[in-house]
């Protein structure tokens, strides 16, 4: 097994915010990892500094076997980095965009590699039409061609799907699919809960710190979280009276019916006993990642404030 | 009674709707504290600035003397040339050559020549003459002085002509005045060259400030920047066109002010082109600094008028440079469009070259280098 990126203790600061603190990351070679946190918890600022956008304060290791701060623009070469924001030229063609990023990045065969991009987004019909006036998949679908346009070992996503519909998603995570199937490593960051399960692996950072890591039923499995699943009329209106009562972590309605979630089995039960009546069917259920999220979330809270 | 909202009328005017944006737009005005300090800062700096600064009637005005009659009348009449006001004699000149290289380099505005046989000439009621040479280049900065020289005659020898020589009824002497350069008194003469400085300014400082300042607006520079491209290859990608809409334009301002305007183009070729290259790169170079330091698009516009007020106020092309007080002088010496006008002028009116402009030329220069080192000391390859 070989590490696309291993970086230990990274720091970065934005004036008095510390955005990330002592990250250490491992990201396996050809995998997807999926990285997953609340907004602001410096997953984006990581990615960044990954990638040599962002100077980090402290921090030492490898990206792609260099020295990722003292090598950074050989790192910068060999990294695609597809932004939060569209950041083609909305006032360039689909083709002139795709050329200039060929251009920059200096690469051979570049009409060919141009054309070829094109043909597999099936933008060859529509190559003089001005980015700008792209829907949003198809803006995602012309960044992602642009971002590894010369074919990049690493590949960073910054929340590629914000705004994109389930169909063009689904395509967009079979193209992820197959790039890293070709030995690309993929970093994505994402809110998503479908996608984070389509991810080989997942990073789960807040407020600037690693909290969990693993494959989805690892990070699951760890949480020692105990779900239970109401079903019946009234069901999710029982949330508000749940979440106050002690053992439960956090309640949630799932449409009508309710999830109710711990860490103590022996307390959340006697917390959902009242409630265990007809009309309403309680059984044990997997938690699903959200529940763990969401418990991760409360509890870095917890941690830091 | 409760007013819904759904009770309103939809179609009137409503002033809570009205009062609701107005408080959004104050808040957001304070939000934007440069914008907020322009609000202030600009009329009170322009109002100071300006008001004290710009003078149409330009007095004290740098004046050569070649006199040649050491007798009293000529040292009455210099200090009656004195006493207008308008002239202040800095230098006392030993030949001709020496008047003419003066009035040439614009060291002076005024010329003046009195002859040899003057004092004779005026007792005898002779036809005695002085010859006052002006550099009219701009038409506003000698009018005041030339009509005040029309007065001279009356009142110079009023002291040294008594008895049988004062005869009031005929002038004693006559003030000869060659307008240099511009006889004709054309402002167009003067403000059309002018203009080419004015306009390469307004439009390069600008286009580059928003042109860069854009690619961060609209996250494009996030992209740019993760590509391996360097600072100084961006910079250079991004000027160079620039420079060649900076050429476009100063040929067609000078085809335009020949075939419109009949401006002269006395020579001075080399120089102008050097001026014009150094000017070009330096307006360039400005717009790219400003663009580092602007957040978005308004702020570097903002700061672009900033930059450009002063540049036509200050430097010679609106109003004559030498009427200013000496400390706007100062300040108007420091921004580059004084030194373009200089040589854009010399050049086309005075046909002067190289060697009698290197000054101006030499702070085209000084400020190219300044600029872009300044910009790219600025420019970081990150998002720090």
């Amino acid at each position: 097994m070989t590490l696309a990126v291993d970086v230990t203790g990274l720091n970065k600061s934005f004036g008095a915010h510390h955005v990330v603190q002592d990250l250490a990351i491992q990201i396996e070679t050809g995998k997807i990892t999926g990285f997953l946190g609340p907004n602001g918890s410096g997953k984006t600022t990581t990615l960044r500094m990954l990638c040599g956008l962002l100077t980090p304060d402290s921090g030492e290791g490898r990206v792609l076997g260099l020295d990722f701060r003292k090598d950074a623009e050989a790192v910068k070469r060999q990294t695609g980095y597809m932004t939060q924001r569209f950041s083609l030229y909305e006032d360039l063609s689909i083709a002139e965009n795709l050329d200039f990023v060929a251009r920059v990045h200096e690469l051979d065969r570049r009409r060919e590699r141009v054309r070829d991009s094109l043909d597999r987004l099936g933008l060859t019909a529509r190559k003089t039409q001005l980015a700008g006036s792209l829907s949003g998949g198809w803006k995602q679908r012309l960044a992602l061609a642009a971002a590894i346009l010369h074919d990049p070992k690493l590949l960073l996503l910054d929340e590629p799907t914000a705004g994109v519909d389930p169909k063009a998603r689904r395509e967009f995570w079979d193209e992820i699919h197959g790039l890293s199937a070709g030995g690309m490593t993929v970093m994505v960051s994402t809110h998503y809960m479908d996608e984070a399960e389509r991810c080989h692996d997942i990073a789960y950072i807040a407020y600037g710190k690693l909290i969990a890591r693993g494959t989805a039923e690892a990070v699951i499995d760890q949480s020692g979280l105990v779900t239970f699943r109401a079903e019946g009329p009234g069901a999710d209106r029982l949330a508000r009276d749940l979440a106050t009562k002690p053992g439960v972590v956090m309640a949630a309605p799932f449409g009508a019916a309710l999830h109710v979630s711990g860490v103590d089995r022996a307390a959340l039960d006697a917390a959902i006993a009242p409630y265990r009546r007809p009309p309403l069917v309680w059984t044990e259920v997997q938690p699903t990642l959200e529940d763990v999220f969401i418990r991760l979330m409360s509890g870095a809270e917890d941690t830091f404030q | 009674m409760s007013r819904q909202p759904s009770e309103r009328p939809s179609g009137g005017l409503s002033i809570n709707r009205i009062v609701a944006v107005l408080i959004k737009e104050f808040i957001q005005l304070t939000r934007d504290r440069l914008t907020y300090a322009m609000i202030l800062v600009m009329p009170i700096a322009q109002l100071m600035l300006f008001g004290y600064a710009i003078n149409g009637d330009p007095r004290d005005l740098p004046t050569a003397v070649y006199v040649q009659d050491q007798g009293p009348m000529a040292r009455s009449t210099l200090a009656a040339l004195a006493n207008s006001g308008y002239f202040r004699i800095v230098r006392q000149a030993t030949s001709p050559a020496e008047l003419d290289d003066a009035i040439a380099r614009g060291q002076v505005q005024f010329a003046l020549t009195i002859p040899a046989d003057f004092s004779r000439r005026v007792v005898r009621g002779d036809g005695a003459q002085i010859l006052v040479e002006a550099d009219a280049t701009d038409p506003a900065a000698t009018g005041g002085a030339i009509a005040a020289l029309a007065n001279l005659p009356q009142v110079a020898l009023t002291r040294d002509l008594v008895g049988a020589v004062a005869r009031p009824a005929a002038p004693p002497f006559e003030v000869i005045v060659h307008r240099r350069y511009n006889p004709e008194a054309i402002t167009a003469y003067n403000i059309v060259p002018g203009l080419l400085g004015v306009i390469l300014s307004m439009t390069l400082v600008m286009m580059t400030a928003l042109g860069v300042t854009r690619e961060y607006e609209r996250g494009t520079m996030e992209s740019l920047l993760a590509t391996p491209a360097r600072p100084i290859e961006v910079m250079i990608g991004k000027l160079t066109p620039y420079v060649v809409v900076g050429l476009i334009q100063t040929v067609v301002i000078l085809t335009l002010a020949r075939a419109l305007f009949a401006v002269p183009m006395a020579g001075g070729w080399l120089a102008l082109s050097l001026g014009v290259t150094l000017f070009i790169i330096g307006s360039l170079s400005l717009g790219f600094l400003i663009s580092t330091l602007a957040r978005t698009q308004l702020q570097a516009m903002q700061m672009s008028f900033f930059y450009i007020m002063p540049s036509i106020l200050l430097s010679g092309f609106m109003f004559p440079f030498r009427g200013m007080p000496a400390w706007a002088q100062a300040i108007g010496g420091v921004i580059p469009v004084t030194h373009f006008l200089r040589v854009v002028r010399g050049a086309m009116l005075k046909g002067l070259g190289l060697a009698e402009m290197w000054t101006s030329l030499s702070a085209l220069g000084l400020f190219v280098v300044a600029i872009t080192g300044l910009a790219m000391a600025r420019y970081r390859t990150t998002l720090d």
